[in-house]
Protein backbone atom coordinates (compact mmCIF):
# COMPACT_ATOMS: atom_id res chain seq x y z
CA UNK A 1 0.00 0.00 0.00
CA UNK A 2 1.30 3.45 -0.87
CA UNK A 3 0.21 6.59 0.94
CA UNK A 4 -0.17 9.85 -0.98
CA UNK A 5 1.50 11.63 1.88
CA UNK A 6 4.57 9.37 1.94
CA UNK A 7 7.24 11.33 3.83
CA UNK A 8 10.95 11.45 3.20
CA UNK A 9 12.92 8.75 5.01
CA UNK A 10 13.06 9.44 8.69
CA UNK A 11 10.18 11.92 8.56
CA UNK A 12 6.88 11.17 10.26
CA UNK A 13 3.59 10.41 8.54
CA UNK A 14 0.67 12.55 9.66
CA UNK A 15 -1.50 10.94 12.34
CA UNK A 16 -4.80 9.93 10.78
CA UNK A 17 -8.09 10.45 12.66
CA UNK A 18 -8.67 7.60 15.11
CA UNK A 19 -4.98 6.68 15.09
CA UNK A 20 -2.62 7.10 18.01
CA UNK A 21 0.66 6.98 16.13
CA UNK A 22 2.08 8.25 12.86
CA UNK A 23 3.33 4.73 12.14
CA UNK A 24 2.89 2.45 9.16
CA UNK A 25 2.03 -0.61 11.22
CA UNK A 26 -1.00 1.05 12.76
CA UNK A 27 -2.05 2.33 9.33
CA UNK A 28 -1.81 -1.09 7.70
CA UNK A 29 -3.76 -2.73 10.52
CA UNK A 30 -6.47 -0.09 10.70
CA UNK A 31 -6.82 -0.18 6.92
CA UNK A 32 -7.65 -3.87 7.24
CA UNK A 33 -4.41 -5.20 5.78
CA UNK A 34 -2.90 -8.51 6.87
CA UNK A 35 0.24 -7.25 8.57
CA UNK A 36 3.64 -8.91 8.58
CA UNK A 37 6.07 -8.13 11.35
CA UNK A 38 9.37 -9.79 11.90
CA UNK A 39 12.24 -9.78 14.30
CA UNK A 40 15.74 -8.41 14.02
CA UNK A 41 18.31 -9.86 16.39
CA UNK A 42 20.39 -6.87 17.55
CA UNK A 43 24.08 -7.49 16.87
CA UNK A 44 26.89 -7.94 19.38
CA UNK A 45 28.57 -5.04 17.75
CA UNK A 46 28.88 -1.26 17.71
CA UNK A 47 28.74 -1.11 13.93
CA UNK A 48 25.51 0.41 12.59
CA UNK A 49 26.02 -1.28 9.23
CA UNK A 50 25.38 -4.62 10.93
CA UNK A 51 21.96 -3.38 11.96
CA UNK A 52 21.16 -2.17 8.46
CA UNK A 53 22.39 -5.41 6.92
CA UNK A 54 20.09 -7.36 9.21
CA UNK A 55 17.15 -5.11 8.35
CA UNK A 56 17.66 -5.19 4.57
CA UNK A 57 16.90 -8.90 4.29
CA UNK A 58 13.28 -8.07 5.10
CA UNK A 59 12.92 -5.34 2.46
CA UNK A 60 9.54 -5.55 0.81
CA UNK A 61 8.23 -8.25 3.11
CA UNK A 62 7.68 -6.68 6.53
CA UNK A 63 5.47 -3.85 7.73
CA UNK A 64 7.48 -3.48 10.90
CA UNK A 65 10.65 -4.91 12.38
CA UNK A 66 10.88 -5.78 16.05
CA UNK A 67 14.15 -4.98 17.75
CA UNK A 68 14.46 -7.35 20.68
CA UNK A 69 15.51 -6.05 24.07
CA UNK A 70 18.11 -8.43 25.46
CA UNK A 71 16.04 -11.41 24.35
CA UNK A 72 16.61 -14.61 26.25
CA UNK A 73 18.36 -12.38 28.81
CA UNK A 74 21.41 -12.24 26.54
CA UNK A 75 23.36 -9.04 26.09
CA UNK A 76 23.17 -7.34 22.67
CA UNK A 77 22.89 -3.83 21.24
CA UNK A 78 19.96 -2.08 22.91
CA UNK A 79 16.53 -2.09 21.33
CA UNK A 80 16.31 1.69 21.61
CA UNK A 81 19.55 2.15 19.68
CA UNK A 82 18.62 -0.35 16.97
CA UNK A 83 15.28 1.41 16.55
CA UNK A 84 16.91 4.81 16.38
CA UNK A 85 19.24 3.57 13.63
CA UNK A 86 16.34 2.04 11.73
CA UNK A 87 14.13 5.14 11.86
CA UNK A 88 17.00 7.24 10.47
CA UNK A 89 16.46 5.64 7.10
CA UNK A 90 12.72 5.27 7.37
CA UNK A 91 12.15 1.74 8.64
CA UNK A 92 9.22 1.17 11.00
CA UNK A 93 10.59 -0.62 14.03
CA UNK A 94 8.77 -2.07 17.02
CA UNK A 95 10.80 -1.20 20.09
CA UNK A 96 10.61 -4.00 22.61
CA UNK A 97 10.71 -2.90 26.23
CA UNK A 98 11.44 -5.53 28.82
CA UNK A 99 10.88 -4.92 32.55
CA UNK A 100 13.83 -7.10 33.45
CA UNK A 101 16.64 -4.62 33.07
CA UNK A 102 15.27 -1.16 33.82
CA UNK A 103 13.16 0.56 36.40
CA UNK A 104 10.33 2.96 35.63
CA UNK A 105 12.59 6.01 35.57
CA UNK A 106 14.74 4.53 32.80
CA UNK A 107 11.80 3.06 30.91
CA UNK A 108 9.79 6.27 30.78
CA UNK A 109 12.89 8.06 29.56
CA UNK A 110 13.26 5.47 26.80
CA UNK A 111 9.63 5.83 25.75
CA UNK A 112 10.10 9.57 25.32
CA UNK A 113 13.47 9.17 23.64
CA UNK A 114 12.25 6.43 21.33
CA UNK A 115 9.22 8.43 20.26
CA UNK A 116 11.41 11.49 19.72
CA UNK A 117 13.55 9.45 17.34
CA UNK A 118 10.54 8.36 15.34
CA UNK A 119 9.71 5.03 16.94
CA UNK A 120 5.96 4.60 16.51
CA UNK A 121 5.44 1.11 17.95
CA UNK A 122 6.45 -0.22 21.34
CA UNK A 123 5.95 -3.70 22.69
CA UNK A 124 5.63 -4.01 26.47
CA UNK A 125 7.10 -7.21 27.84
CA UNK A 126 7.90 -8.67 31.23
CA UNK A 127 11.12 -10.20 29.93
CA UNK A 128 12.88 -13.53 30.24
CA UNK A 129 14.40 -14.36 33.60
CA UNK A 130 18.13 -13.61 33.92
CA UNK A 131 18.80 -17.28 34.61
CA UNK A 132 18.20 -18.14 30.95
CA UNK A 133 20.82 -15.80 29.51
CA UNK A 134 24.54 -15.19 29.37
CA UNK A 135 24.64 -13.06 32.53
CA UNK A 136 22.83 -15.14 35.16
CA UNK A 137 24.83 -13.31 37.83
CA UNK A 138 23.03 -10.02 37.13
CA UNK A 139 20.25 -8.42 39.15
CA UNK A 140 16.74 -8.84 37.73
CA UNK A 141 14.92 -5.50 38.07
CA UNK A 142 11.22 -6.14 37.43
CA UNK A 143 10.18 -2.83 38.96
CA UNK A 144 7.13 -3.02 36.65
CA UNK A 145 5.33 -5.86 34.94
CA UNK A 146 4.15 -5.78 31.34
CA UNK A 147 0.72 -4.51 32.36
CA UNK A 148 1.82 -1.72 34.62
CA UNK A 149 4.28 -0.76 31.89
CA UNK A 150 1.44 -0.63 29.35
CA UNK A 151 -0.53 1.49 31.69
CA UNK A 152 2.32 3.91 32.30
CA UNK A 153 3.05 4.13 28.56
CA UNK A 154 -0.53 4.83 27.57
CA UNK A 155 -0.86 7.37 30.38
CA UNK A 156 2.18 9.18 29.03
CA UNK A 157 0.57 9.25 25.60
CA UNK A 158 -3.04 9.98 26.50
CA UNK A 159 -2.74 12.12 29.62
CA UNK A 160 0.66 13.57 28.79
CA UNK A 161 2.12 12.86 32.22
CA UNK A 162 4.76 10.67 33.80
CA UNK A 163 3.56 8.11 36.34
CA UNK A 164 4.43 10.69 38.98
CA UNK A 165 1.83 13.05 37.53
CA UNK A 166 4.45 15.48 36.27
CA UNK A 167 3.42 16.96 32.91
CA UNK A 168 5.09 16.24 29.59
CA UNK A 169 5.37 19.11 27.14
CA UNK A 170 4.79 16.73 24.20
CA UNK A 171 3.39 13.23 24.67
CA UNK A 172 4.88 10.20 22.85
CA UNK A 173 2.61 9.26 19.93
CA UNK A 174 2.99 5.53 20.15
CA UNK A 175 1.05 2.43 19.11
CA UNK A 176 1.38 0.16 22.14
CA UNK A 177 1.49 -3.61 22.01
CA UNK A 178 1.98 -6.58 24.27
CA UNK A 179 2.72 -10.27 24.00
CA UNK A 180 0.65 -13.30 24.79
CA UNK A 181 1.34 -17.00 24.69
CA UNK A 182 -1.86 -18.77 23.62
CA UNK A 183 -0.49 -22.30 23.65
CA UNK A 184 0.98 -22.72 27.12
CA UNK A 185 -0.40 -23.36 30.59
CA UNK A 186 -2.73 -22.08 32.03
CA UNK A 187 -4.53 -22.40 28.68
CA UNK A 188 -7.98 -21.62 30.06
CA UNK A 189 -6.83 -18.28 31.47
CA UNK A 190 -4.68 -16.99 28.62
CA UNK A 191 -7.61 -15.14 27.04
CA UNK A 192 -8.50 -13.41 30.31
CA UNK A 193 -4.88 -12.37 30.62
CA UNK A 194 -5.22 -10.89 27.15
CA UNK A 195 -8.36 -9.05 28.26
CA UNK A 196 -6.37 -7.56 31.10
CA UNK A 197 -3.67 -6.40 28.72
CA UNK A 198 -6.27 -4.77 26.49
CA UNK A 199 -7.77 -3.08 29.55
CA UNK A 200 -4.29 -1.80 30.43
CA UNK A 201 -3.97 -0.26 26.97
CA UNK A 202 -2.59 -2.90 24.55
CA UNK A 203 -3.62 -2.04 20.99
CA UNK A 204 -1.85 -4.89 19.24
CA UNK A 205 -0.60 -8.28 20.35
CA UNK A 206 2.32 -10.25 18.99
CA UNK A 207 2.11 -13.78 20.31
CA UNK A 208 4.94 -16.10 21.09
CA UNK A 209 5.53 -19.02 18.71
CA UNK A 210 2.32 -20.86 17.88
CA UNK A 211 2.80 -24.32 16.45
CA UNK A 212 -0.50 -25.79 17.59
CA UNK A 213 -3.38 -24.34 15.62
CA UNK A 214 -5.98 -26.27 17.63
CA UNK A 215 -4.85 -24.54 20.76
CA UNK A 216 -4.84 -21.24 18.89
CA UNK A 217 -8.42 -21.78 17.71
CA UNK A 218 -9.50 -22.57 21.30
CA UNK A 219 -7.78 -19.42 22.47
CA UNK A 220 -9.41 -17.31 19.75
CA UNK A 221 -12.84 -18.68 20.66
CA UNK A 222 -12.30 -17.52 24.22
CA UNK A 223 -11.03 -14.18 22.97
CA UNK A 224 -14.20 -13.81 20.94
CA UNK A 225 -16.36 -14.82 23.90
CA UNK A 226 -14.74 -12.06 25.92
CA UNK A 227 -15.71 -9.59 23.19
CA UNK A 228 -12.13 -8.65 22.36
CA UNK A 229 -11.99 -9.32 18.63
CA UNK A 230 -12.57 -5.73 17.59
CA UNK A 231 -10.62 -4.23 20.46
CA UNK A 232 -7.13 -5.43 19.62
CA UNK A 233 -5.08 -6.44 16.57
CA UNK A 234 -3.70 -9.95 16.95
CA UNK A 235 -0.51 -10.97 15.19
CA UNK A 236 0.33 -14.63 15.54
CA UNK A 237 3.94 -15.60 16.17
CA UNK A 238 5.42 -18.15 13.79
CA UNK A 239 8.88 -19.27 12.75
CA UNK A 240 10.65 -21.93 10.69
CA UNK A 241 12.57 -24.83 12.22
CA UNK A 242 15.80 -25.87 10.52
CA UNK A 243 15.85 -29.44 11.77
CA UNK A 244 13.68 -31.81 13.82
CA UNK A 245 16.50 -31.99 16.34
CA UNK A 246 16.54 -28.22 16.64
CA UNK A 247 12.78 -28.17 17.13
CA UNK A 248 13.08 -30.71 19.88
CA UNK A 249 15.88 -28.76 21.52
CA UNK A 250 13.81 -25.58 21.44
CA UNK A 251 10.81 -27.36 22.88
CA UNK A 252 12.90 -28.58 25.80
CA UNK A 253 15.03 -25.52 26.41
CA UNK A 254 13.23 -22.37 25.36
CA UNK A 255 10.68 -21.20 27.93
CA UNK A 256 7.12 -21.04 26.66
CA UNK A 257 7.54 -23.30 23.61
CA UNK A 258 4.81 -25.80 22.85
CA UNK A 259 5.52 -27.95 19.80
CA UNK A 260 3.21 -30.90 19.03
CA UNK A 261 4.85 -34.29 18.43
CA UNK A 262 3.16 -34.59 15.04
CA UNK A 263 5.00 -31.52 13.80
CA UNK A 264 8.38 -32.84 14.90
CA UNK A 265 7.58 -36.16 13.23
CA UNK A 266 6.68 -34.37 10.00
CA UNK A 267 10.01 -32.56 10.09
CA UNK A 268 12.00 -35.68 10.93
CA UNK A 269 10.40 -37.59 8.07
CA UNK A 270 11.29 -34.98 5.46
CA UNK A 271 14.19 -35.41 3.08
CA UNK A 272 15.15 -31.74 3.30
CA UNK A 273 14.26 -30.75 6.86
CA UNK A 274 15.03 -27.05 6.45
CA UNK A 275 12.78 -26.85 3.42
CA UNK A 276 10.04 -28.71 5.25
CA UNK A 277 10.48 -26.34 8.19
CA UNK A 278 9.82 -23.38 5.91
CA UNK A 279 6.85 -25.16 4.37
CA UNK A 280 5.41 -25.79 7.85
CA UNK A 281 5.79 -22.09 8.55
CA UNK A 282 3.95 -21.22 5.33
CA UNK A 283 1.17 -23.63 6.29
CA UNK A 284 0.93 -22.10 9.76
CA UNK A 285 0.64 -18.59 8.32
CA UNK A 286 -2.11 -19.62 5.93
CA UNK A 287 -3.98 -21.46 8.66
CA UNK A 288 -3.63 -18.57 11.10
CA UNK A 289 -4.94 -16.21 8.45
CA UNK A 290 -8.12 -18.24 8.10
CA UNK A 291 -8.96 -17.77 11.79
CA UNK A 292 -11.38 -14.99 12.63
CA UNK A 293 -9.75 -12.14 14.53
CA UNK A 294 -6.20 -12.77 13.30
CA UNK A 295 -4.80 -9.58 11.77
CA UNK A 296 -1.33 -10.65 10.82
CA UNK A 297 1.69 -12.73 11.66
CA UNK A 298 4.89 -12.04 13.50
CA UNK A 299 7.69 -14.09 11.95
CA UNK A 300 10.58 -14.90 14.24
CA UNK A 301 13.26 -16.62 12.19
CA UNK A 302 16.24 -16.46 14.47
CA UNK A 303 19.43 -17.14 12.50
CA UNK A 304 17.35 -17.82 9.40
CA UNK A 305 16.24 -14.27 8.79
CA UNK A 306 16.96 -14.61 5.09
CA UNK A 307 14.16 -17.19 4.83
CA UNK A 308 11.45 -14.69 5.82
CA UNK A 309 11.08 -13.24 2.32
CA UNK A 310 10.57 -16.67 0.78
CA UNK A 311 8.11 -17.72 3.48
CA UNK A 312 6.00 -14.58 3.11
CA UNK A 313 6.14 -14.84 -0.64
CA UNK A 314 4.96 -18.43 -0.69
CA UNK A 315 2.23 -17.82 1.86
CA UNK A 316 0.69 -15.27 -0.51
CA UNK A 317 -0.75 -13.25 2.37
CA UNK A 318 0.55 -9.93 1.10
CA UNK A 319 -1.61 -10.34 -2.01
CA UNK A 320 0.75 -8.27 -4.11
CA UNK A 321 1.15 -5.54 -1.52
CA UNK A 322 4.75 -4.39 -1.05
CA UNK A 323 5.45 -3.01 2.43
CA UNK A 324 7.52 0.15 2.40
CA UNK A 325 11.31 -0.01 2.57
CA UNK A 326 13.98 2.55 1.79
CA UNK A 327 13.99 3.25 -1.96
CA UNK A 328 10.93 1.07 -2.56
CA UNK A 329 9.23 3.66 -4.66
CA UNK A 330 12.23 4.25 -6.89
CA UNK A 331 12.81 0.50 -7.22
CA UNK A 332 9.24 -0.23 -8.14
CA UNK A 333 8.68 2.87 -10.21
CA UNK A 334 5.19 2.82 -11.52
CA UNK A 335 4.48 -0.71 -10.29
CA UNK A 336 3.44 0.00 -6.75
CA UNK A 337 -0.22 -0.48 -5.96
CA UNK B 1 6.99 -22.33 53.74
CA UNK B 2 6.15 -23.78 50.36
CA UNK B 3 3.81 -26.53 51.65
CA UNK B 4 1.88 -24.08 53.84
CA UNK B 5 1.69 -21.62 50.97
CA UNK B 6 0.02 -24.23 48.82
CA UNK B 7 -2.32 -25.20 51.66
CA UNK B 8 -3.37 -21.55 51.89
CA UNK B 9 -4.36 -21.48 48.23
CA UNK B 10 -6.46 -24.60 48.71
CA UNK B 11 -8.16 -22.84 51.61
CA UNK B 12 -8.36 -19.45 49.93
CA UNK B 13 -12.11 -19.12 50.55
CA UNK B 14 -11.86 -19.54 54.30
CA UNK B 15 -8.77 -17.39 54.61
CA UNK B 16 -10.43 -14.63 52.63
CA UNK B 17 -13.49 -14.72 54.89
CA UNK B 18 -11.22 -14.63 57.92
CA UNK B 19 -9.36 -11.65 56.51
CA UNK B 20 -12.58 -9.80 55.76
CA UNK B 21 -13.59 -10.25 59.41
CA UNK B 22 -10.18 -9.08 60.60
CA UNK B 23 -10.36 -6.07 58.31
CA UNK B 24 -13.77 -5.09 59.73
CA UNK B 25 -12.42 -5.28 63.29
CA UNK B 26 -9.30 -3.29 62.40
CA UNK B 27 -11.33 -0.63 60.63
CA UNK B 28 -13.79 -0.42 63.55
CA UNK B 29 -10.85 0.16 65.86
CA UNK B 30 -9.51 3.02 63.74
CA UNK B 31 -10.12 5.63 66.47
CA UNK B 32 -7.94 3.58 68.82
CA UNK B 33 -5.13 3.31 66.25
CA UNK B 34 -5.41 7.02 65.56
CA UNK B 35 -5.17 7.80 69.27
CA UNK B 36 -2.03 5.69 69.63
CA UNK B 37 -0.56 7.04 66.40
CA UNK B 38 -0.14 5.10 63.16
CA UNK B 39 3.60 5.64 62.95
CA UNK B 40 4.05 4.24 66.45
CA UNK B 41 2.01 1.18 65.44
CA UNK B 42 3.85 0.65 62.20
CA UNK B 43 6.63 -1.57 63.55
CA UNK B 44 4.54 -3.87 65.77
CA UNK B 45 1.91 -4.25 63.03
CA UNK B 46 4.51 -4.97 60.37
CA UNK B 47 6.14 -7.47 62.71
CA UNK B 48 2.84 -9.27 63.29
CA UNK B 49 1.93 -9.19 59.63
CA UNK B 50 5.30 -10.56 58.59
CA UNK B 51 4.89 -13.39 61.09
CA UNK B 52 1.36 -14.41 60.11
CA UNK B 53 1.48 -13.78 56.38
CA UNK B 54 5.06 -15.00 56.14
CA UNK B 55 3.97 -18.34 57.53
CA UNK B 56 0.79 -18.63 55.48
CA UNK B 57 1.80 -17.12 52.16
CA UNK B 58 5.60 -16.67 52.13
CA UNK B 59 4.66 -12.98 52.20
CA UNK B 60 7.36 -10.66 50.87
CA UNK B 61 6.01 -7.58 52.71
CA UNK B 62 5.45 -5.45 49.63
CA UNK B 63 3.23 -3.32 51.86
CA UNK B 64 0.34 -3.23 49.37
CA UNK B 65 -1.24 -6.62 49.74
CA UNK B 66 -3.43 -7.93 46.92
CA UNK B 67 -3.87 -11.50 48.19
CA UNK B 68 -7.67 -11.23 47.95
CA UNK B 69 -7.25 -10.48 44.24
CA UNK B 70 -4.75 -13.26 43.59
CA UNK B 71 -6.51 -16.26 45.11
CA UNK B 72 -4.33 -16.04 48.25
CA UNK B 73 -1.27 -16.86 46.15
CA UNK B 74 1.30 -14.13 46.86
CA UNK B 75 2.36 -12.79 43.45
CA UNK B 76 5.54 -11.30 44.90
CA UNK B 77 6.81 -14.90 45.04
CA UNK B 78 6.89 -14.81 41.26
CA UNK B 79 10.60 -14.42 40.40
CA UNK B 80 9.56 -11.66 37.99
CA UNK B 81 7.26 -10.03 40.58
CA UNK B 82 4.39 -10.21 38.10
CA UNK B 83 1.25 -8.82 39.72
CA UNK B 84 -1.07 -9.16 36.76
CA UNK B 85 -0.89 -12.74 35.57
CA UNK B 86 1.64 -15.33 34.45
CA UNK B 87 4.42 -14.78 31.94
CA UNK B 88 4.59 -16.79 28.74
CA UNK B 89 7.14 -19.19 30.10
CA UNK B 90 5.00 -21.39 32.35
CA UNK B 91 6.08 -25.02 31.99
CA UNK B 92 3.75 -27.68 30.64
CA UNK B 93 3.38 -29.10 34.17
CA UNK B 94 2.31 -25.70 35.51
CA UNK B 95 5.64 -24.94 37.14
CA UNK B 96 7.74 -21.79 37.01
CA UNK B 97 10.16 -21.02 34.18
CA UNK B 98 12.75 -19.58 36.55
CA UNK B 99 12.29 -22.01 39.47
CA UNK B 100 11.36 -25.33 37.86
CA UNK B 101 10.56 -26.96 41.23
CA UNK B 102 7.93 -24.32 42.14
CA UNK B 103 4.32 -24.13 40.92
CA UNK B 104 3.69 -20.95 38.94
CA UNK B 105 2.17 -18.56 41.48
CA UNK B 106 -0.38 -17.52 38.83
CA UNK B 107 -1.51 -21.05 38.08
CA UNK B 108 -2.05 -21.27 41.84
CA UNK B 109 -3.73 -17.87 41.88
CA UNK B 110 -6.53 -18.94 39.57
CA UNK B 111 -7.08 -22.09 41.61
CA UNK B 112 -7.43 -19.96 44.73
CA UNK B 113 -9.50 -17.27 43.03
CA UNK B 114 -12.06 -19.89 42.09
CA UNK B 115 -12.50 -20.58 45.80
CA UNK B 116 -13.03 -16.97 46.83
CA UNK B 117 -16.43 -15.33 46.43
CA UNK B 118 -16.00 -12.86 43.58
CA UNK B 119 -12.38 -13.98 43.25
CA UNK B 120 -12.52 -14.45 39.49
CA UNK B 121 -13.76 -10.89 39.00
CA UNK B 122 -11.06 -9.52 41.29
CA UNK B 123 -8.24 -11.36 39.53
CA UNK B 124 -9.29 -9.67 36.27
CA UNK B 125 -8.63 -6.18 37.65
CA UNK B 126 -5.39 -4.55 36.47
CA UNK B 127 -3.01 -3.96 39.39
CA UNK B 128 -1.17 -0.66 39.44
CA UNK B 129 2.63 -0.39 39.50
CA UNK B 130 4.04 -1.29 42.90
CA UNK B 131 4.99 1.58 45.21
CA UNK B 132 8.41 0.40 46.38
CA UNK B 133 8.42 2.88 49.29
CA UNK B 134 5.87 0.71 51.06
CA UNK B 135 8.14 -2.34 51.20
CA UNK B 136 8.37 -3.69 54.75
CA UNK B 137 5.40 -1.66 55.97
CA UNK B 138 2.03 -2.93 57.18
CA UNK B 139 -0.65 -3.46 54.56
CA UNK B 140 -3.32 -3.80 57.23
CA UNK B 141 -2.72 -0.32 58.62
CA UNK B 142 -2.65 1.05 55.10
CA UNK B 143 -6.08 -0.44 54.43
CA UNK B 144 -7.47 0.97 57.68
CA UNK B 145 -6.20 4.42 56.81
CA UNK B 146 -7.56 4.22 53.26
CA UNK B 147 -10.96 3.22 54.58
CA UNK B 148 -11.19 5.83 57.30
CA UNK B 149 -9.27 8.85 56.08
CA UNK B 150 -10.16 11.14 53.18
CA UNK B 151 -7.90 10.48 50.18
CA UNK B 152 -4.81 12.64 50.09
CA UNK B 153 -4.51 15.23 47.34
CA UNK B 154 -3.06 13.73 44.17
CA UNK B 155 0.59 14.12 43.26
CA UNK B 156 1.57 17.59 42.14
CA UNK B 157 0.69 18.24 38.55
Amino acid sequence: MRFDDEPTAGGALPILPGHTSPGRLERVLRAGGFAITTELAPPDSADPEEVYRRARVFDGYADAINATDGSGANCHMSSLAVCALLTRIGYAPVMQISCRDKNRIAIQGDILGGAAMGVCNMLCLSGDGVQSGDHPQSKPVFDLDSLSLLQIGTTMRDKSTFQSGRKLTAPPKVFFGAAENPTVVPLEHRASRLAKKVAAGAQFIQTQYVYDMDRLRDFMRRVEDLGLLDKVFLLIGVGPFKTAKGAEWMRNNVPGMHVPDALIKRLAGAEDQAKEGRQICVDLIQEARSIKGVHGVHIMAYRQEESVAEIVDRSGVLEGRVPWYPNRDTNLEGNSP
Amino acid sequence: MYAVRRWSVRHAGGLNRFYNGLERVLVALAPVWRAIGYERLERPFAFLERLVKGLLFDCKMCGQCVLSSTGMSCSMNCPKNLRNGPCGGVRANGNCEVKPEMRCVWVEAWTGAGRIKGGLEKIAVVQLPVDRRLEGRSSWLKVVRERTEPPKAEAKK
